[in-house]
């Protein structure tokens, strides 16, 4: 686990949306197990990862975070059925757009486990937080108060 | 309904120029049923417009505002205040939508975000087929409803031509064969002998070909007119 | 309709031959991606004396090349009958009636109305469509301006009308394939006077449309010529069978065309030389030209085949073997009293 405070910038934020069915109940696995995560990660619990759209995305990254993770049910696994099924193609789509806007599309990428999974929730917000890392501060921050 | 597609970002963003404050006006009818130009597009457009220009270095002021219908001067009278403010308007509207703003807000500047494509309607979600080319003499009742004008890729009146296989036109295989399509259907129907009719040149006058058209309805004009 | 010269309507030469009962043979030039008027001259005298007239292919595919009548007046003046082929994709009603008294006007009796492949295909496919009027009303037109003598606005002409020997074409396995008799017997009630088919390299399917076509009593109120056409090469086989619309051939024929390369199946394709490569061609035009030869000997035995369509594409210099391989060599000339008709006294 690695604490991103320590280069000379703000410590890197990244919103986790997270289902509740599956991912955010990783998550709470994860913290009863006494699992350490990093702490850039900020989770956002949803009914399901088919409530994200592109606009709550992008006023994510226009506000400042800097990396947005979509986390949801493992295929065919999905509460709602196709909700999953819909966040992977809007999270495509939005890593196009992001393309043509000037952002790194890596900053937002889309992630699927069951809810008894917390070593695979603690092992990809590691590896979200090391790909942010490497990208470094969202560059609109700037401008930012 | 209209069907019609945004533009990509560079394109539009070439075409705001020099302008700081840019006022994206989206549309409630069509274009919001085709997702390209309703509120939440016209929403993700600013969001997109002001992250792309800061990061270029020429950050812009982006709003964004929707009308019920931009081809309706009273739902635009309800939007003078926003576009007073700002240097140039962005419509996403169909083409109607972007002349009808330029026309009722003659000193802004005004361009369209959205290629307006076609007369059609959604076959499933996602996707969006072309229907009706606005002809002005329609013939929907000898073909039984499947338009050979807007749907034959040649707009034969005694179809099909001997390019249709397999039930899809010679230009792609995506196409339907409108022709098959229309002997399919008057054949269950027991009307196939329609089609031995010889249909006569079609008169392009009351289509687009016999210049921009204008229909005026004098009942429902309003206020005395002299006799 | 004008009855003053020894009852044809027209008095082309293809007129001629088949109102006369004997089997007819046209052949198909096609006119240069140029200015180039020899090119017409050289394709024309190869041509001269092995078909009673020839096709002049109208921007075929799509692909500009020099129009269809002026190539013709060339071709008049070779001494060979034309053909005009006039599509409806790159004129309107007024371009084409110019156009047809003008081709009258240079000597041109013989007319193939076609709607014209979509310009998708060609090279310049972001031109706007034409379409005014497609091929059936084109006939109709056409029967009109010369038994009529009105323009398809109905005003009348102002002089001598175009009288043309009418044609259309078929495509007896284009989908939807019951329909597709109906459609020919739409263009004969036009005004057709002759139709030319598509390729024919089943001679079964053919032989079950012509029975429908029998049925309804087509083959009598117009000359039906069926398609043929020399294969080149296994690949053109192939490539006619699966991407072109209409066109059957039957495996036993594909086969006969690679057996005639066996001599060089055993190279791979980086191990023939440039004589092999020569040698093998040579083998399959020679097989080519020779099932030719046997369709057109079959085709002539079914009842309501009036003559073939030789479409050597690219390849003009084969027809004069497919020709006289078939027996149809010399072509017949058949002389009248009368002086080349023009128009109606």
């Amino acid at each position: 686990m690695s604490d991103s405070s320590s280069a000379n910038h703000p410590p890197l934020s990244i919103l986790a949306y997270c289902c509740e069915h599956c991912a955010y109940a990783a998550a709470d696995l994860a913290g009863s197990l006494r699992m350490q995560y990093p702490p850039n990660i900020r989770i956002v619990r949803l009914p399901c990862t088919g409530k994200i759209d592109v606009l709550i995305i992008l006023q994510a990254l226009e506000d400042g975070a800097d990396g947005v993770m979509v986390a949801g049910c493992l295929p065919g696994d999905c509460h709602f059925l196709e909700g999953n099924v819909n966040a992977k193609r809007r999270v495509k789509h939005i890593r196009n757009l992001l393309g043509e806007i000037g952002l790194e599309p890596e900053r937002v990428r889309m992630y699927q486990l069951s809810s008894a999974m917390a070593g695979e929730f603690v092992r990809i917000s590691e590896e979200m937080t090391r790909e942010i890392e490497k990208l470094g501060p969202n560059p609109l921050k700037k401008n930012q108060r | 309904m209209i069907i019609a597609e945004q533009k990509k970002l560079s394109e539009i963003t070439a075409l705001l120029g020099d302008a700081s404050k840019v006022l994206v006006i989206g549309c409630g009818t069509c274009v919001t049923v085709c997702f390209a130009g309703g509120s939440r597009e016209a929403a993700i457009l600013a969001a997109s417009l002001r992250m792309s220009t800061q990061l270029a270095g020429n950050g812009k002021q982006v709003a964004d505002v929707t009308v019920q219908r931009q081809c309706e001067w009273e739902y635009l009278d309800q939007i003078a205040e926003q576009v007073k403010e700002a240097d140039i308007l962005l419509s996403l509207g169909c083409g109607i939508g972007v002349q009808a703003i330029a026309e009722h807000f003659p000193d802004k500047w005004v361009v369209p975000g959205l290629n307006t494509s076609f007369l059609g309607l959604p076959v499933e979600q996602g996707i969006w087929s072309e229907r009706c080319a606005a002809c002005g003499d329609c013939i929907l009742g000898l073909t039984g409803g499947i338009c050979p004008i807007a749907r034959c890729s040649k707009s034969l009146l005694n179809g099909p031509c001997g390019g249709s296989e397999a039930g899809h036109c010679e230009v792609s295989k995506d196409i339907p064969c409108a022709w098959q399509l229309i002997y399919d259907r008057l054949s269950s129907l027991g009307k196939v002998e329609m089609l031995y009719e010889l249909q006569p040149p079609k008169n392009w006058q009351k289509a687009r070909d016999g210049g921009p058209r204008k229909i005026t309805r004098e009942d429902l004009l309003l206020g005395e007119k002299e006799d | 309709m004008s009855t003053g010269n020894n009852g044809y309507l027209v008095g082309s030469n293809l007129e001629k031959i088949l109102r006369a009962g004997m089997f007819a043979v046209t052949a198909e030039l096609g006119p240069p991606q140029s200015a180039d008027p020899e090119v017409i001259r050289q394709k024309a005298r190869l041509l001269k004396g092995n078909c009673d007239a020839v096709n002049i292919t109208d921007n075929q595919t799509a692909i500009v090349r020099m129009s269809s009548i002026g190539s013709g007046a060339i071709v008049v003046q070779e001494g060979l009958e034309p053909v005009i082929q006039m599509t409806c994709r790159d004129r309107n009603r007024l371009a084409i009636q110019s156009d047809l008294l003008a081709a009258y006007a240079l000597g041109m009796r013989n007319l193939l109305c076609l709607t014209g492949d979509h310009q998708t295909f060609g090279n310049h496919p972001t031109a706007k469509n034409v379409f005014d009027i497609d091929s059936i009303q084109l006939i109709q037109m056409v029967v009109n301006l010369r038994d009529q003598r009105v323009f398809q606005c109905g005003d009348p002409l102002k002089g001598p009308e175009p009288r043309f020997f009418v044609g259309a074409a078929a495509s007896p396995f284009a989908d939807p394939v019951a329909y597709r008799p109906y459609r020919l017997a739409k263009k004969v009630k036009a005004g057709a006077n002759f139709i030319q088919t598509q390729l024919i390299y089943d001679v079964e399917a053919f032989e079950r449309f012509m029975t429908r076509v029998r049925e309804l009593g087509i083959h009598e109120q117009a000359y039906i010529l069926a398609g043929v056409g020399p294969l080149k090469s296994p690949a053109m086989a192939r490539y006619m069978k699966e991407s072109v619309p209409g066109i059957l051939v039957p495996d036993a024929i594909i086969e006969r065309m690679e057996k005639a390369g066996e001599p060089w199946a055993g190279k791979k394709k980086e191990e023939l030389t440039k004589e092999d490569r020569k040698a093998r061609a040579a083998a399959w035009q020679e097989e080519g030209i020779k099932i030719c030869i046997e369709l057109i000997q079959q085709i002539r035995q079914i009842k309501g085949v009036a003559g073939v369509h030789i479409m050597a594409i690219e390849w003009e210099e084969a027809v004069k073997p497919i020709v006289e391989g078939a027996g149809l060599y010399p072509r017949p000339i058949i002389r009248t009293n009368e002086a080349e008709p023009l128009a109606a006294a």
